[in-house]
């Protein structure tokens, strides 16, 4: 019974506890990447290091997926206030940001690769595509359930009266944009200024 | 319980103009943290990028998240893994950095 959910003995609905745990987990999880990377960062083995970021081009898909975040909270206050119609609008902006992210991402990993940046090169290369690249996998992923919170809602599966459905996946989504602001701060611009 | 049934800690959310206005000053913090790259900052300029990365990280967490308005279990939850993670891995790095792991 989906709509029939138990409340935890603290008053809290047990999903958004469950999620939070989740989030809160998912700190360890990207915290041995970004040690990784700071730990190998120097490790080039005579490839490309840090100066091969484009700051600018980044700085850009920063924003888009920081401005998605807007998007996705306004789709949660449209939901919870019964609009459906505006909570799709806001839902199918806030992919469309993140596919805009995805795809500078893919542009980014591309230039890398053709200016001899690849996966096995160093440790370097191989903590950053790691990284970078979970962090995006973790993007995909959100895009995928939000075209399918799209999509259910259509169908009339996501009803009106169920806004915690949107705002289990706005959690999720808001969770990989503030990973995203700690990464491009510590995998991006500080090791850059310190170059310079 | 519903999913319409609100939980027991959920107090006034933010309007969509304030959304908007949050957003707008994330924007601008954002920029800030851009021009570091172009401007030069001398030794202000890690503490001020750090310094900025916390207010963004705060703000997503306390508005769009909506933790400063939930229970504040969730925002333990949260600040615990944070908190947890950062722990165990400046001690991992140090250890690293030092080369002084104990040996098996």
């Amino acid at each position: 019974m989906a709509a029939d959910v138990q409340a935890t003995t603290l008053g809290l609905d047990h999903r958004k506890l469950a999620m939070w745990t989740f989030l809160g987990s998912e700190f360890l999880f990207f915290g041995a990447f970004v040690s990784a990377y700071l730990l190998y960062i120097t490790t080039t083995a005579g490839g490309p290091g840090v100066e091969i970021f484009d700051i600018p081009f980044t700085s850009i898909s920063s924003f888009v997926l920081l401005m998605s975040s807007l998007t996705m909270v306004l789709a949660h206050n449209a939901h919870a206030h019964g609009d459906l119609r505006r909570m799709r609008l806001w839902i199918l902006a806030t992919a469309g940001q993140g596919a805009v992210f995805l795809g500078g991402q893919v542009y980014e990993f591309t230039t890398f690769y053709n200016e001899g940046l690849n996966m096995t090169q160093s440790p370097f290369a191989s903590s950053f595509f790691v990284l970078t690249g979970f962090h995006g996998l973790h993007v995909f992923v959100g895009i995928l359930m939000l075209l399918s919170l799209y999509a259910l809602s259509l169908t009339g599966k996501v009803k009106a009266n169920q806004d915690v459905k949107t705002e289990m996946i706005g959690l999720y989504w808001h969770f990989v944009d503030i990973i995203w602001v700690v990464i491009f701060t510590v995998v991006y611009l500080i090791p850059e200024i310190a170059v310079l | 319980m519903e999913d319409t049934e609100a939980d027991a800690s959920q107090g006034h959310h933010p309007t969509p103009r304030e959304y908007v206005n949050i957003a707008i000053m994330l924007a601008i913090l954002t920029a800030l943290e851009v021009s570091t790259y172009f401007v030069d900052f001398g030794r202000i300029a890690i503490p001020l990028l750090i310094i900025l990365m916390t207010i963004k990280f705060i703000m997503v967490a306390s508005f769009f998240m909506h933790l400063k308005f939930d229970s504040k279990l969730f925002g333990r939850m949260l600040y615990g893994g944070l908190i947890l993670a950062l722990g165990l891995y400046a001690v991992t790095l140090i250890i690293l950095f030092f080369e002084r792991a104990p040996s098996a």
